[in-house]
């Protein structure tokens, strides 16, 4: 038992020392809420691409329809796990079968945005690039050895590593990927797999939280009439103080 | 009919005397300033929280497998689920600006003095199970910080030299921080904390009316006073300061919803980000911080170096950093109490403890580096400093004098 508890401090502790920041510089996502279409075709394709392996068992199929204003039919027709437009995104992946194909369990997504952020997200989807010594032949320069494969690849294609030298400490010099070359082999041109990455994500930053699209509306609305009453209020107090004064 | 009613209530209950006695009677000094309007505020925020907390619990399931989802369900599925649950939230972290304004005002205008020492030894102890509520409360959304920060504050309870282990397991009720522990804490928060956070306000405010308020010039105003026993300088607090503090409380709440609305995250010190994935015992993240509330003495205990392994010395350190507030009346040897009289040397070891207070709170949020790690700990020994050497720096302090009568600045 003591063992034990010293073994969790022994874990905690380190972990109180690293620091974690991206190892690239991110690139910004610029999402856009009020761009109903762009978060209509991100639902797409996070349906289509994502939701095979990954979950989003949180966001329920109406209220996507109902937020982005889709047809109850069109949402319907992209429901492949249950019939009941109730339901939330869950998938038919079976966890033992996924742990034994990625090495881990592919992540839940519906608030995966607010742990990474959008401009995370938007960069990891255009950091995938061939590298053969990885079970599914690529690498993420944003998520090193990433267990996931590349699940745009036929629309984005796969780019080439070009690495440079770098020099270590001991006079060394090994070989890191410096940037990446144009994908090639893909349905989309670079800019219109980036247009459907920024969809994407934003359907992503919806998902991880619905309420933005009620709140940003709401919040000015209350803090008027809080400026309003105030105003008032002070009024109100200016006139009460006047026999102090 | 209704004279007829108040009466009937009266004679079996003290309405019109208590609200007398602590509203329209209780004389304060007419020359508050803006900082006492957080008094007033304080109370709003465990008002708030203490509604919002409410309609929480109604959706909220304690349950470790079931904890995280519920959170999810009240911001997706529950009607207006998502505005409680940040009014909770926000209020948590504007709770604690309040109270450290609040604290701050004390300070400055010498609140804790005598007759007023018991009156900032409550509020002191409020400001403590305030820590613990929090602390509490933090773990229930049971995401990875909620439970690696508990993780990590519940085995410095270890480090309690003989029975550290087996009262951090007690604390835990299981090996590891677990469901066991999830439902012993949503109790507390709950139940036992607030009710006790209640009766302590109401102590306080009790200790408060019997010796009345001080004010930003630190002068008595139940010496002055006019032929029918009212202090010259006293005005009822109501109806004056109720509707000033009205227009407080309404000015306050302007910026309440600006971070409620739009910025509820609070750049991820009001909420943080890897709390959005779920509790895992076994990946630890990369920067375990605590709330931004904690971090000052956060950083006090990581900046107190172990004695043979044990890190038992920091842990005493963030002890008494929380509760050396209780000694400041006695600390503290001027007889001036308001700022506004006191020396230039007071005034500077005050800059200086918010200076320092706020680079502690800075670092506790940052990973350690040998450069944060030596700032930590000179800022260590300054924020004792200012308290233990209090008495010489206040015995023969050369102050202005104070006026007889409030001023009206």
């Amino acid at each position: 038992m003591k063992k034990l508890i010293i073994a969790i401090l022994m874990m905690a502790l380190p972990a109180l020392g690293m620091a974690a920041g991206p190892s690239i510089p991110l690139l910004s996502a610029n999402i856009d809420l009020d761009d109903k279409e762009s978060l209509q075709r991100g639902a797409a394709i996070f349906i289509h691409n994502c939701l095979n392996c990954h979950s989003a068992h949180y966001m329920r199929y109406n209220r996507v329809s109902e937020d982005l204003g889709m047809a109850e039919s069109e949402i319907k027709s992209m429901m492949f796990t249950t019939d009941n437009v109730g339901d939330t995104m869950v998938v038919a992946l079976d966890p033992k079968e996924a742990k034994a194909w990625f090495g881990t369990l592919p992540p839940d997504l519906t608030v995966i945005e607010r742990f990474r952020g959008a401009d995370w997200l938007y960069t990891y989807f255009l950091s995938f690039y061939k590298d053969d010594s990885r079970p599914f032949g690529v690498n993420n320069l944003l998520f090193k050895d990433v267990g996931m494969p590349h699940a745009m690849l036929g629309m984005q294609g796969l780019a080439d590593p070009i690495y440079r030298d770098e020099t270590l400490p001991d006079g060394s010099i090994r070989k890191v990927v410096d940037s990446l070359s144009q994908p090639a082999g893909g349905a989309m041109s670079t800019a219109d797999y980036e247009e459907a990455v920024r969809d994407l994500v934003g359907f992503m930053v919806y998902m991880g939280e619905p309420a933005k699209l009620v709140r940003y509306d709401l919040g000015w609305k209350v803090i008027l009439f809080l400026i309003f009453l105030t105003f008032l209020l002070y009024l109100l107090k200016k006139e009460y103080w006047r026999d102090i004064h | 009919m209704k004279n007829k009613l108040l009466e009937w209530v009266d004679e079996r209950f003290p309405l019109t005397k208590t609200f007398n006695e602590h509203l329209a009677h209780y004389y304060v000094p007419k020359n508050f300033n803006m900082w006492y309007f957080f008094g007033s505020l304080a109370i709003m925020m465990l008002v708030i929280q203490i509604v919002s907390g409410i309609f929480l619990t109604m959706n909220y399931k304690p349950d470790g497998a079931a904890a995280f989802g519920s959170v999810e369900y009240i911001m997706r599925d529950v009607e207006w689920g998502w505005l409680i649950r940040y009014m909770h939230s926000t209020g948590a972290s504007f709770f604690f600006i309040v109270i450290y304004l609040h604290m701050f005002r004390g300070l400055l205008y010498g609140s804790y003095k005598k007759p007023r020492e018991l009156v900032w030894m409550i509020g002191v102890g409020i400001f403590l199970l305030l820590m613990a509520e929090a602390f509490m409360g933090y773990l229930l959304p049971w995401g990875q910080m909620s439970y690696w920060g508990a993780q990590v504050i519940i085995s410095l309870f270890g480090a309690v030299p003989f029975i550290g282990p087996d009262l951090a397991l007690w604390i835990r009720g299981d090996f590891v921080v677990a469901d066991a522990t999830l439902n012993r804490f949503f109790a507390f928060h709950v139940i036992a904390a607030p009710l006790v956070l209640l009766g302590l306000v109401v102590v306080h405010i009790t200790a408060l009316h019997e010796v009345g308020s001080n004010n930003p010039d630190g002068v008595d105003i139940k010496k002055d006073k006019d032929a029918n026993g009212i202090p010259l300088d006293g005005i009822p607090f109501h109806p004056y300061y109720t509707v000033k503090d009205a227009f407080g409380a309404s000015l306050f709440l302007i910026f309440f919803c600006i971070v409620m609305f739009y910025w509820p995250e609070g750049g991820g010190f009001f909420i943080e980000a890897p709390n959005f994935v779920p509790a895992d015992p076994l990946k630890t993240p990369d920067h375990i911080a605590p709330v931004w509330y904690f971090t000052p003495f956060y950083t006090i205990l990581r900046a107190v170096p172990s004695i043979a392994g044990s890190p038992f010395p920091g842990v005493v350190a963030m002890g008494v950093s929380t509760l050396i507030f209780m000694l400041l009346p006695w600390l503290d040897r001027s007889p001036v109490k308001s700022i506004r009289y006191r020396s230039t040397t007071f005034k500077l070891w005050v800059a200086m403890f918010v200076v320092v207070f706020f680079i502690l709170g800075f670092l506790g949020t940052k990973a350690p580096s040998p450069l944060y790690n030596v700032i930590g700990q000179i800022c260590t020994v300054l924020y004792f400093a200012f308290f233990v050497c209090m008495p010489w720096y206040t015995k023969n302090e050369k102050c202005k004098p104070v006026p007889e009568r409030v001023t009206d600045k």
